[in-house]
Formats: structure tokens, C-alpha cells, sequence
């Protein structure tokens, strides 16, 4: 049951790349954040959501061929760390290309696909993954 | 206040040690370091036990009290508490002993770090160990510790125009000082072809640029100037201790191949301890992949940033300019990570005291320590040494 809600938790986020955006320094935060890391105490109730675009460009990436138990089936698979244009990075699959078309630098959007199967009780979870533009 | 000084220490072989358990390990450990100081475990005034993942390995959490009971002196009713700090436990361990007795609190600390990764495996095993990482926005994406180190070291080696050589070379010389440890986890020499053809884990990391997965435990015992002056003790003092954190996730930080945490805590600890970087006679440090072992001698200071790959041929040999890992490191010796912080004071302390047989660094007069938490969120530092 804990395993449901944790997942269920930030699935609004993970479904719509919602991002936080801190109305004193006007920085946006993904994943969201309550408080503004450089505003400390001036941010409080002042992060208002904003939905960022799914656009961004590869900083770097792995091929992962040593895989956790709730990715067994996508072994390998490509990971990367994605700069959004909207400022925040985050940690994603690439999906859809050969490791050789992969590059630093190259643009990708998000689409909306199965992660992975998570926990004893085998939920499938949704969530973003990239593609090359 | 107090000086501070380790005056016992010991440690268990580490590796796959299947017959023996998480409790075995400890007591083992913590009996060497109550010899090899000459006191007697009732003298412990407290217990911090240091240990990362034992909750989702072995299902056992409650850690103080497992130790202090195994241990014999839960019967004296000595406090005993866990000290987690991830994959940096044992390091914070020490410094919360650092701290106790810096303040004039107590005289005599018990620093005990233990972890049993072996009851898991597998898949299995990479996905509890992804716990170290922010399990929502990075592991839940496929993210594991390796893919983290790879994802660094893709972009550090394009910057800076490096080679998997140079990597390489990180595995290459903590195997050969390892080979002269017999607590090391292996014993054999790895050669840079060896290296470079193990493998893929995390393109592209290979599975000689990952330190393994081990069981073991180490311990030492931290005690005050006065408790060192009435018994007559031999301690090796610990000149500094620091400790800084960065951002959980390395999708947050400002570099993916900048140590902040790393940067600060070494700073903080050369400030503390008065000296320089160039005075540091050797040090051991986090390389539980090999590309750390690059970032880290470049933000711990002794190199300039994309330029440890001028250090990882000749300098940081055991013989060379400034010996890195003489114990074999993370990769050789082992990593069991709530014991690996500790068992790199076990090191310093053998070191200093010139007992470290045929991997004994020459003069050593200045020992920097480092122990990392996840993917750098956490850093202590610590310098043991001088006068
Ligand atoms: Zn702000």
C-alpha cells in the first residue's frame, strides 16, 4: 500500500511536467520545489506552478547494460540528464533511437510512456521519457 | 577544548564474506580496535555506528543498539547511536566523534562502521543501492549510482579532452596498492588493458571502473588529550574535521563534474588544520568510480580542474608525488559503505604510525581523508596527522 501512494504522490508532476516557479527570483525549479533554494524564507507561498514545454537538449547520457529489478526488461537502455528550455535539468530514458544517433548537445522533446514495472506488487508506473527532435 | 586523537584500530578483511553476518563483523572489528588501543571496551563512553543501507538489505535497523548489545556493552548501559549519512556514514561517524570529544563531552569514543551488502544481489541488489540517489526523480527513471558516475564522466572526458586511460589508471593503482593490503578485498594487479576491456556497466564505465560490492567492517577509537596523556597512549591526532553538502540530485547542480561538496569540505578542513594542500603527504578518497577519483583530485585541490589526468600515471603511486589511496581505495580494497569511511582513518592511522608494512607511504607526515555521500551530496573531510 505505501508503494501506491509514494508513486501516486507525484504523478501530476511526472504526467504534465509541472515545474515550480519561485515568484521572487522568477527561477523555475523541476522537480518542484517548495521553497526557492537562493530565496530561502522570501519564496514561501510564493512558487506557482507553470507548465514547462518538454523541450530541451542532451548535457550528457549512459548506456546502462548493469540494471535495478524494475528495468530488467528495457535492458540496455539509454539514460540522460536533459537541459530543459525553460532553465532546470532532469533525469530521463531516451527512447525510440540507437545509442550511435545519441549525442551531447542534441535537442529532444518528452513523450508520455511506461517507465517501469515498480515493487513486489508489480505496478506499472507512467511517467516522461525523450526523443531526438 | 580537547585535542583529538585515534588511539586504536582495526578492521575485518572486506569482501564477499558470505558465512559471516552484519553483527559478526562488527564485534570483529571493534574487538581488534579495543587490542590494538590496549582499553577495555567498558571504558567506551559512547558508540556511534556507522552504516548506510542495512535497512533495506538485511532488514535489520535499530544499528546502535544491535552493536552495543553484540558488542558486550549494552550490559554497561553505554549509549550507542547509528550515524547515517549515506555512502559518507563512516566519515560523519568519525567527525561526530570528533565533535563529542572536541567539546569536552566524553573522553573515549567508539566509532564502529559496518556494512553486509551480500545477503542481496543482482538487479536486486542495483536497485537498493539506487536508494542513495533521490529515488523519485532520478532512480524512478531507470537512474542507478553507476549510470550517475557515467553520465559524469561522458561530459568530463569531452570537456577536457580525457581518455578512458586516464580512468583507468584511478582502478590500476588502487589494485596494485591492494595487492600489499591484506584486508584488501582483492590482491590481484589490474592492468590498464585489463581495465579498459572489462565489461560495460554504464557506458562508459566498465566494470573495473566500479568498486564492488563488500561486506566489512572497520573501527577506531577517539579519545581526548587528556584521556591519551593519564593512559599513556600512542595516538595519531586528527587535526580537522569538516563536512559540506551539496544537492541530492545531480540534475540540480551546477556542474556535472564539480564536487561542491568536495570543494568546500577540503577547504574547510585545510583552513581548520592550518595547512596547505602541498602539505599533505597522502590521501585516500571516494573513488567508488574511477572518474570520481579524477573529480575529486582536482576538488579536493591537487590538481586544477580537467587536469587530474596529469596526476593518474605516475604522482599518485604509492612511491609518486602524492600517493593516492595506498590502502587500494574503493575500487581494491572494497567498499562496504558505511564501513569504508572508517576503514580510511584504519589506514591513516596505520600509515602514520609507519605499520603499514609494504604499502607504507615514505615520511608520511599529513593524511587527507575523504568519504562521499551518493553522487557527491555529501562530503567529509578530515586531516589526521602532524606534530
Ligand atoms: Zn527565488
Amino acid at each position: 500500500m505505501g508503494e501506491v501512494s509514494r508513486f501516486w504522490r507525484e504523478s501530476a508532476h511526472r504526467y504534465r511536467l509541472v515545474a515550480h516557479k519561485c515568484g521572487n527570483c522568477e527561477r523555475t525549479f523541476f522537480p518542484p520545489r517548495d521553497v526557492c533554494p537562493i530565496c530561502h524564507r522570501e519564496s514561501v507561498g510564493k512558487m506557482k506552478e507553470v507548465d514547462l514545454s518538454g523541450k530541451g537538449v542532451i548535457e550528457s547520457f549512459t548506456v546502462i547494460h548493469e540494471v535495478p529489478s524494475p528495468f530488467v526488461r528495457q535492458r540496455p537502455y539509454i539514460l540522460a540528464i536533459i537541459k530543459l528550455d525553460e532553465g532546470p535539468s532532469l533525469t530521463a530514458q531516451i527512447v525510440d533511437a540507437d545509442p550511435g544517433e545519441v549525442e551531447m548537445g542534441k535537442r529532444v522533446s518528452a513523450v508520455f510512456r511506461k517507465i517501469a514495472q515498480q515493487g513486489s506488487a508489480g505496478i506499472i508506473q507512467y511517467g516522461y521519457k525523450f526523443v531526438l527532435a | 577544548m580537547s585535542d583529538v586523537y585515534i588511539v586504536g584500530a582495526g578492521e575485518t578483511k572486506f569482501g564477499e564474506l558470505w558465512e559471516r553476518s552484519l553483527r559478526e563483523l562488527a564485534v570483529e572489528a571493534g574487538l581488534r580496535a579495543i587490542e590494538n588501543a590496549g582499553v577495555y571496551s567498558r571504558d567506551v563512553q559512547v558508540l556511534y555506528g556507522s552504516n548506510s543501507l542495512a535497512g533495506i538489505i538485511n532488514g535489520q535497523e535499530n544499528i546502535g543498539a544491535l552493536l552495543s548489545d553484540f558488542s558486550g556493552i549494552a550490559e554497561n548501559n553505554i549509549p550507542a547511536i547509528r550515524i547515517e549519512a549515506s555512502t559518507a556514514s563512516g566519515g560523519a561517524a568519525v567527525r561526530q566523534a570528533y565533535l563529542a570529544v572536541k567539546s569536552g563531552e566524553y573522553d573515549l569514543v567508539m566509532v564502529g562502521g559496518v556494512e553486509k551488502m551480500t545477503d542481496v544481489f543482482g538487479t536486486e541488489l542495483i536497485d537498493l543501492t539506487s536508494s542513495v540517489l533521490d529515488r523519485e526523480w532520478e532512480a524512478f527513471f531507470g537512474a542507478t549510482p553507476a549510470a550517475l558516475a557515467a553520465i559524469s564522466a561522458r561530459k568530463y572526458m569531452s570537456d577536457f579532452n580525457v581518455e578512458k586511460d586516464a580512468l583507468a589508471m584511478m582502478s590500476v593503482n588502487d589494485h596494485l596498492n591492494a595487492s600489499k593490503n591484506p584486508d584488501a578485498q582483492y590482491k590481484n594487479k589490474l592492468t590498464l588493458e585489463q581495465a579498459l576491456n572489462s565489461v560495460s556497466v554504464a557506458e562508459p564505465l566498465n566494470m573495473m571502473d566500479c568498486s564492488p560490492v563488500s561486506d566489512g567492517a572497520a573501527a577506531v577509537l577517539v579519545a581526548s588529550e587528556n584521556y591519551v596523556k593519564k593512559h599513556k597512549l600512542d595516538g595519531v591526532k586528527i587535526l580537522s574535521s569538516a563536512d559540506a553538502q551539496d544537492y541530492l540530485a545531480l540534475h540540480s547542480r551546477k556542474s556535472l563534474y564539480t564536487l561542491e561538496s568536495a570543494k568546500v569540505a577540503s577547504r574547510k578542513a585545510l583552513e581548520r588544520a592550518k595547512i596547505k594542500i602541498d602539505d599533505v603527504s597522502f590521501a585516500e578518497i571516494h573513488d567508488s568510480y574511477s572518474i570520481y577519483g579524477l573529480m575529486e583530485l582536482e576538488d579536493l585541490g591537487f590538481a586544477q580542474k580537467g587536469m587530474a589526468k596529469e596526476l593518474v600515471y605516475e604522482d599518485i603511486k604509492l612511491n609518486g608525488r602524492i600517493p593516492i589511496n595506498p590502502s587500494g581505495g574503493l575500487k581494491a580494497k572494497g567498499n562496504p559503505l558505511g564501513a569504508t569511511g572508517v576503514g580510511q582513518f584504519v589506514e591513516a592511522y596505520r600509515q602514520l604510525k609507519e605499520k603499514a608494512g609494504e604499502r607504507q607511504v615514505k615520511d608520511p607526515r599529513y593524511a587527507m581523508l575523504h568519504n562521499m555521500g551518493g553522487t557527491g551530496s555529501m562530503s567529509v573531510v578530515h586531516i589526521v596527522g602532524g606534530e
